[in-house]
C-alpha cells in the first residue's frame, strides 16, 4: 500500500443502472492524491467528474453505485463502508463543496450556527468552543465582520460569501481531503480569483489535499499541481501541470486547449472539436473519444486504448503513444 | 509503382476511417431521438403504478357499462314489481330489489351514467372557467388579476356544498341545475393553480422569446403557456371529477339533487336509509359504487401526477 | 489582413442604435422604507454602429442584461431615449414599433429555458416567420425553416424533434435559428455561450460569426468571459453597478486598460498557461455594493484601491482618450 498518499482511488467503477441501460459514468477510474496537493480534474459535463467525487463521498443515490474498484483514505479501505461510518468520516477527515452554495446551505438557519452544527457532530467540544472555532475559521477564509456573519441567514450573503461559508464549513474538522466541485463557477472572475487563492492558501498553510473539479482549463492551469482530464468516465491523460500544458500528448487535451479563445492574440476562427459528447449509454466501440478524433487511425475504432506512460508521471489513453513517446 | 500502391492504400485507408467515424457519429445522431411518444408514457404508467393502471381499465369498464346501460342490465331499472319489493340478492336479482320491486343492480348501471355526466360535464365546465380566468388573472396582472382572484377567495371561502344548496334550492332539482351549480362552486380552485402556473410560466425564456419576436399576448398564452398547464390540468381533471361525484351524492341525499325516479346513487343511498337494518344492500350497494368509482379516479390522478409532472421526471 | 478588415468596418459603419441617458429602474415591492428602487442601469450613453459587435461586460448585477433587453425595448425605460437610425423608439406606442421590433433579436444564455418544450423544432423556428406572415404556404414555411436548420447546422430531418431530444449546443443552434428566421439588423447575446462546454462553445462561436459575416448582422454580446469577447468583439463595454466605465476598440483595450476596473477584470481571468501564474498579483477585494443603494460618486469606489475623495463625491464624466471613453477620474496611463 502507498501510505504517503492522503487518497488513493483505484479502477473505481460506478455505474448507473437505468431503464435504458446501464451507464458507465465512471469506468476504471485511478486518481492518487498526496498530501498537500491541489489536484484536478478536468472535463466536459457528463464526463463523470461529479460521478468521481460522489462515490468517493459515498454520496451515490440509487440508481447509481459504485460496481467496482477501492477507494483508500490514508492506506484505509472506506470503499464499502456503512451508512454510520461513512458519516463519519464525511465532512471530518474528506470534505466536499459544491458549485451553488445556496442549495447546500440551509435557508432557515444562521450560516454560523450551520457551521457550528458540523463541529458539534464530529467534535466533542462545548457549544462556546465550538462558536469561537466557527469564528476563528470565518476569519482564516477571509470573511468580514465574523462575528457579525455568524448570525446572518445564507440569502443575506452574497454568492462570494457563501462559497466562503461552505469552504469553512469544510475546513473546520481540518479534513485530510477536501473535494471542490466546480466551486468558481456561479462566482463573478473578480470573486473566483480570490476563492482560488484561498484555497492555495489552505494547501499550503494546513497541508490539505483539495480535489478540484473544473471545466475551466484556466482554473486548472492557475491553481493544480496534477492533472486529470477525464472524458466519457475515463481518463484520457495525466500529468503533472506544466508537463501537460508544455506538452499536451492526448488529442482530446490538445483540442481542448485549442478551442479555448486566447487573450494574448487575435483569432479569426477557434478551433473546434467536431461532434458532440458520445452517450454513455452508446459508446464506440473502440476509444470513446475516436468519432470525434482528429487523428483516429483505423484501431481506434476497434480496440479500447489503455492509459499509456510517456513520461515522468505523464499518462495517456492513446494508440499513438503505445510504445511510449515516438518522435 | 510502389508509391503508388502506397498512395492507393493510404487513400483506401482514410476512406475507410471516414466511413468508420460516420458510423460512429450516426451511432450518437440516432440517439439524439429517443422519442417519448403518448404510448411511452402508457407503459411509464403501467409500469410506475399497477394501482393506477387497474383503475384506468375499472374507469374504462364503467364507462362501457354506463354507455351500454340498456344491454348490460338485466331488467328496466324503472319498471316496478312491487310483489318483488326488497327481495334480497339472489341469482335473479343479484343486488336485490328495492321497495318499489326495481333492481338494483340495473339501477346502479344506470346510476353510473347519471354519476359519470355529473363527474365530466360540470368538472370540464368549471375547469375551463377557472383555465381561462386563470391564465388572464396570471397573465395580464394588475386590476384584472385582482378582480378574479377575490372572486375565487370569496368563492373558496364559502362552504362549497352549502353553495351548491343554496343555487340548487332557489332553481330548482334536476341535471342541468346541478351542472351549474357545481361549474360555479368548482373553478375557483382551477383558476388559482393555472394562475399560480401562468405567473411562473410567463417568466420562462422561451415566453420572453416569443415576445421579443412581436407576438401577440393572446398567441403567447394559447401556444406557450396553456400546453405547458396541460399536465397539471389533466391531473386536476382526474382528481375533480370524484369531488363533483361526491357533491351530486350529497346534493341527491340532502333532497335537492337528482329527483325521483332518477337512479342516482345518492339517492339509492337516502332511500335504502330507511331499510338500513332490515335490507342493509340497498344502501351499501350504491355506497359501495360511489367509493369504487371515487377511488379508481383519484388513484389514476395520482399515477398521471407522477408520470406528467415534469418535475417529477427521472433524468 | 485583420487590421485591414476592421478598419474597413470601423468606416463603414453608419450608426444603427443610440441610447442617450438611459436609465432603468425596478422598484421594489416589499420594501417597508418607503419607495426603493433597485438601480439597474442609470444614465448609459450608448452607440452601436452597424456590422460591429459590441460587447458589454462586467460582473453578475452590473445591469449588463438590463441594458441590453432595455435597448431593444423589451423592457420599457424609466427615462432617457433610444434612437434606432436617427429614429425615436422609445416614445412609440407599441403598435408602431412592432414594425421595429423584429429588427431587433434576442439569443438566450440558457438553452433549456429558452425553448419551449412541448413545440418540435419546426414549430419553434416557424413562429418568427408566421408571425410577420413571411410563408406563402404551409410547403414554403417548411421549406425556410429547413433552410434556416441548414443554416445554423441542425439536419433538417431533425425538424419534427422535441427541445429534450437536442443536446445543449444544438438547443443553443434552435435558438439562433429562431433569432436571424427575420433577418433582423441587431442580435442581442445575452451570454450565449456561458452554458456550454468548452468544446460546444467554440463551434457556437464560430457559427456567430460567420452568421454575421453573411447576413450583416450587428451583434451586441453581454457575457462576463473576457477571453471570449477577445475573440468575438470588436467592441468593448465595460460595465460596473449599472454605469460605463470604459469603452474602446477590443485590442486596444485588452492591452491598456484605461480604468483600474478593467484592468482587475482582466488580470483576475485565470489563464490556461501555467507559467502565467501570478501568485503576488494584486486581487479586487470586497464585494459588489448593492444596487438598491449604490455608492456616491464614481460607483467603483469602494472597491478601488486608487479613490481619493473626489471619487467619493463626484461621478466622474466621459473622457475621450484617443478613440476611448473612459469614466475615471484617475484613468491609469497604460
Amino acid at each position: 500500500m502507498n501510505e504517503e498518499l492522503a487518497l488513493q482511488i483505484k479502477d473505481l467503477k460506478s455505474h448507473f443502472f437505468t431503464s435504458k441501460g446501464v451507464v458507465p459514468a465512471v469506468d476504471g477510474v485511478s486518481i492518487d492524491v498526496p498530501p498537500g496537493k491541489i489536484i484536478g480534474l478536468v472535463g466536459e459535463s457528463g464526463c463523470g467528474k461529479s460521478m468521481t467525487a460522489m462515490s468517493v463521498m459515498g454520496l451515490l443515490r440509487h440508481p447509481g453505485r459504485v460496481v467496482d474498484g477501492t477507494i483508500l483514505l490514508e492506506g484505509r479501505d472506506i470503499t464499502h463502508l456503512s451508512r454510520r461510518e461513512q458519516s463519519k468520516i464525511r465532512g471530518n477527515e474528506i470534505s466536499m463543496i459544491f458549485q451553488e452554495p445556496m442549495t447546500s446551505l440551509n435557508p432557515v438557519y444562521p450560516v454560523g450556527k450551520q457551521v457550528q452544527e458540523a463541529i458539534l457532530l464530529h467534535q466533542n467540544v462545548t457549544k462556546e468552543e465550538a462558536k469561537e472555532r466557527v469564528i476563528q475559521i470565518f476569519k482564516e477564509v477571509g470573511i468580514p465582520e465574523p462575528e457579525k456573519r455568524y448570525r446572518s441567514f445564507p440569502h443575506q450573503l452574497s454568492g462570494g460569501l457563501r462559497q466562503r461559508v461552505m469552504i469553512g464549513m469544510a475546513m473546520v474538522c481540518r479534513p485530510k481531503v477536501m473535494i471542490a466541485d466546480e466551486p468558481t463557477t456561479a462566482l463573478d472572475v473578480t470573486i473566483e480569483a480570490q476563492i482560488l487563492r484561498l484555497m492555495k492558501r489552505l494547501r499550503d498553510e494546513q497541508g490539505t489535499s483539495i480535489i478540484l473539479i473544473t471545466h475551466n482549463m484556466g482554473v486548472v492551469a492557475e491553481v493544480c499541481d496534477y492533472v486529470y482530464v477525464m472524458y466519457a468516465g475515463n481518463v484520457m491523460e495525466q500529468a503533472e501541470t506544466f508537463e501537460l500544458f508544455e506538452r499536451t500528448q492526448h488529442p482530446y487535451t490538445q483540442g481542448l486547449l485549442k478551442s479555448i479563445p486566447k487573450l494574448d492574440r487575435k483569432e479569426e476562427r477557434l478551433y473546434t472539436i467536431n461532434g458532440v459528447v458520445p452517450n454513455l449509454l452508446h459508446l464506440p466501440k473502440g476509444c470513446n473519444f475516436c468519432n470525434r478524433c482528429d487523428q483516429s487511425v483505423e484501431k481506434c475504432f476497434l480496440e479500447k486504448p489503455e492509459l499509456y506512460e510517456t513520461g515522468e508521471g505523464h499518462k495517456v489513453r492513446c494508440f499513438r503513444y503505445e510504445g511510449g513517446v515516438k518522435g | 509503382m510502389g508509391t503508388d500502391m502506397k498512395r492507393e492504400e493510404s487513400q483506401n485507408k482514410v476512406l475507410e476511417i471516414a466511413d468508420l467515424k460516420a458510423a460512429a457519429f450516426e451511432d450518437t445522431a440516432a440517439q439524439i431521438g429517443e422519442e417519448e411518444t403518448w404510448c411511452d408514457q402508457v407503459k411509464k404508467l403501467v409500469r410506475q403504478n399497477k394501482l393506477a393502471a387497474f383503475s384506468a381499465i375499472l374507469i374504462v369498464v364503467i364507462i362501457l357499462m354506463a354507455v351500454f346501460a340498456p344491454l348490460v342490465s338485466p331488467y328496466d331499472p324503472y319498471a316496478q314489481a312491487l310483489k318483488d319489493r326488497l327481495l334480497a340478492p339472489c341469482s335473479a336479482h343479484w343486488l336485490g330489489t328495492d321497495e318499489l320491486g326495481r333492481d338494483m343492480f340495473s339501477r346502479i348501471i344506470y346510476g353510473a351514467r347519471i354519476s359519470l355526466t355529473i363527474g365530466l360535464v360540470p368538472t370540464l365546465i368549471s375547469m375551463i372557467i377557472g383555465t381561462v380566468l386563470g391564465l388572464i388573472a396570471g397573465y395580464y396582472g394588475g386590476k384584472i388579476d385582482f378582480a378574479i382572484m377575490r372572486m375565487a377567495d370569496v368563492m373558496l371561502a364559502f362552504p362549497s356544498l352549502l353553495l351548491a344548496m343554496v343555487v340548487m334550492y332557489t332553481m330548482g332539482g334536476g341535471l342541468v341545475n346541478i351542472f351549474i351549480a357545481l361549474s360555479l362552486v368548482n373553478w375557483a380552485g382551477t383558476a388559482r393553480i393555472v394562475r399560480a402556473q401562468t405567473l411562473s410560466l410567463k417568466e420562462a425564456e422561451y415566453v420572453e422569446a416569443a415576445r421579443s419576436i412581436g407576438v401577440k399576448s393572446r398567441t403567447i398564452l394559447l401556444r406557450h403557456i396553456l400546453p405547458n398547464c396541460l399536465p397539471s390540468l389533466i391531473v386536476l381533471f382526474t382528481l375533480n371529477i370524484p369531488s363533483a361525484i361526491l357533491s351530486e351524492s350529497s346534493l341527491s341525499f340532502l333532497g335537492v339533487g337528482a329527483q325521483p325516479p332518477s337512479a342516482s346513487w345518492g339517492l339509492a343511498v337516502v332511500r335504502g336509509k330507511k331499510y338500513l337494518f332490515t335490507e342493509p344492500w340497498l344502501s351499501i350497494a350504491p355506497s359501495i359504487a360511489i367509493m369504487i368509482i371515487v377511488m379508481a379516479f383519484n388513484f389514476l390522478g395520482d399515477g398521471l401526477r407522477d408520470v406528467l409532472d415534469p418535475y417529477l421526471k427521472e433524468q | 489582413m485583420a487590421e485591414e478588415k476592421k478598419g474597413m468596418k470601423k468606416e463603414k459603419g453608419r450608426v444603427l442604435l443610440e441610447a442617450a441617458d438611459l436609465v432603468k429602474e425596478f422598484p421594489l415591492t416589499n420594501s417597508r422604507k418607503g419607495k426603493q428602487v433597485v438601480h439597474a442601469v442609470s444614465g448609459v450613453n450608448l452607440t452601436i454602429y452597424e456590422g460591429e459587435t459590441l460587447a458589454l461586460v462586467g460582473e453578475s448585477g452590473c445591469g449588463k442584461s438590463t441594458l441590453g433587453r432595455t435597448l431593444i425595448r423589451l423592457l420599457p425605460a424609466t427615462s432617457g431615449r433610444l434612437l434606432f437610425y436617427g429614429m425615436e423608439i422609445s416614445s412609440m406606442k407599441e403598435k408602431e414599433f412592432a414594425v421595429y421590433r423584429r429588427q431587433m433579436q434576442l439569443i438566450f444564455q440558457d438553452p433549456y429555458a429558452s425553448l419551449n418544450p412541448r413545440m418540435n423544432v419546426k414549430e419553434i423556428i416557424a413562429e418568427p416567420l408566421t408571425t410577420y406572415g413571411m410563408a406563402k404556404d404551409k410547403n414554403d414555411l417548411e421549406q425556410q425553416v429547413k433552410e434556416l436548420m441548414k443554416e445554423v447546422g441542425i439536419p433538417a430531418e431533425f425538424i419534427n424533434r422535441y427541445p429534450h431530444q437536442f443536446s445543449g449546443g444544438q438547443r443553443q443552434r434552435i435558438g439562433i435559428a429562431r433569432a436571424i428566421a427575420l433577418r433582423p439588423k441587431l442580435i442581442v447575446c445575452d451570454e450565449p455561450v456561458s452554458a456550454l462546454d468548452v468544446s460546444i462553445q467554440s463551434q457556437v462561436l464560430n457559427l456567430l460569426k460567420d452568421l454575421q459575416d453573411e447576413h450583416s448582422l450587428t451583434y451586441l454580446f453581454i457575457s462576463h468571459d473576457l477571453s471570449v469577447v477577445k475573440f468575438i468583439a470588436d467592441r468593448v463595454c465595460v460595465m460596473f453597478l449599472g454605469m460605463i466605465c470604459e469603452i474602446g476598440d477590443t485590442e486596444t483595450l485588452y492591452e491598456k486598460p484605461l480604468h483600474p476596473y478593467t484592468r482587475f477584470l482582466l488580470d483576475a481571468i485565470p489563464k490556461a498557461d501555467p507559467k502565467l501564474r501570478n501568485e503576488k498579483k494584486e486581487l479586487l477585494t470586497g464585494e459588489i455594493p448593492s444596487p438598491v443603494n449604490p455608492p456616491s460618486g464614481c460607483r467603483f469606489h469602494t472597491r478601488c484601491p486608487y479613490a481619493k475623495d473626489i471619487c467619493r463625491q463626484e461621478v466622474p464624466r466621459g473622457k475621450e482618450i484617443g478613440e476611448r471613453q473612459v469614466f475615471c477620474h484617475f484613468p491609469l496611463e497604460g
